[in-house]
């Protein structure tokens, strides 16, 4: 009898506690992230007119490519846990690799950007920037360390969508068990939404 | 008890979304995405920043319902949610009560 219990209770998950550890997860990286907008607010007002200037060097194409990149990987993301819901593991496995290599490209684009503005001379304590006004060293400083963390975020995103590619395809992942998609994937939308955010606070500040 | 369990994941994906709505949200982020940009070059003066925060909010929006299917979520999860929204808010309202009068 009790042989038989702790065998349920291993079996056993709890759909709806995984999700609500995963959310509150979510809650603190928004926090964190939260944090970094409100120093943003406050030295974009202080600072508004060094603000507007310098979000004019910054690669409106680039940016705008993407928030697309990134809103359709968000799409991919989502289609790929509909796909395993209705069973459906060749298409869910296509989805997920699609939202991978949208996550690689936009790093891609990230490494295209960043290496432009470091060869000429714009970086956290370059001397060329430190010539700059203070508004502008402070735009450029929190661009690169905010995109930076969000850079990271994708980049262990992509890390864990691989992981999940593997699940799916070992049916560790499948129709009557998604949770780990599932959570990878509110994690994935996550990160997309901080960048919604990103993207005209530095890019559209001009 | 296991197919009890699946049955509790079956309910929930009953409110599963179809592929035509998650493209259709899609598009429609999509071209909100454009119209911020095109708003940004427009000058506007002012409120530009509120114009594109306000598209923002409605993205993030559009893809917190549908894409992170809130909407669709149990009461317990959407008041979570309100309530970091709100205690962003907060902060955010409270710290420019102060700062511009420093």
């Amino acid at each position: 009898m009790s042989n038989a219990v702790n065998i349920l209770l291993a079996k056993e998950k709890d759909y709806i506690g995984a999700k609500l550890g995963m959310w509150i997860f979510l809650f603190t990286e928004i926090f964190l992230f939260g944090g970094m907008f409100l120093i943003y607010a406050v030295y974009r007002f202080e600072y508004s007119f060094d603000f507007y200037n310098s979000s004019e060097h910054l690669n409106l194409i680039m940016g705008t490519l993407n928030t697309a990149l990134l809103l359709t990987s968000s799409l991919t993301m989502a289609l790929s846990i509909l796909a395993i819901r209705k069973g459906n593991k060749k298409l869910s496995t296509i989805f997920l690799f699609i939202t991978i290599i949208l996550g690689i490209l936009f790093m891609v684009n990230k490494y295209i950007e960043w290496t432009a503005e470091i060869s000429n001379g714009i970086y956290p304590n370059s001397p060329e920037l430190l010539q700059k006004s203070k508004g502008e060293i402070l735009f450029y400083g929190l661009y690169f360390v905010m995109t930076g963390l969000h850079g990271l975020h994708v980049l262990a995103g992509i890390i864990i969508l691989s992981v999940m590619l593997v699940f799916v395809r070992k049916d560790k992942i499948r129709e009557s068990d998604f949770t780990w998609l599932e959570n990878s994937g509110l994690y994935w939308h996550l990160v997309d939404v901080i960048w919604i955010f990103l993207f005209p606070l530095f890019y559209l500040a001009r | 008890m296991k197919e009890e369990l699946d049955m509790e994941q079956k309910e929930i994906s009953n409110h599963t979304l179809s592929y035509g709505t998650y493209i259709f949200v899609w598009a429609g982020l999509i071209i909100f995405t454009g119209l911020t940009v095109l708003f940004s070059g427009v000058s506007l003066g002012a409120p530009k920043i509120a114009v594109a925060l306000l598209i923002a909010s409605a993205k993030a929006g559009l893809v917190v319902a549908f894409f992170m299917h809130l909407k669709y979520e149990k009461r317990v999860f959407q008041i979570m949610f309100s309530l970091v929204v709100l205690i962003l808010v907060i902060v955010f309202v409270f710290t420019f009560f102060d700062y511009p009068y420093r």
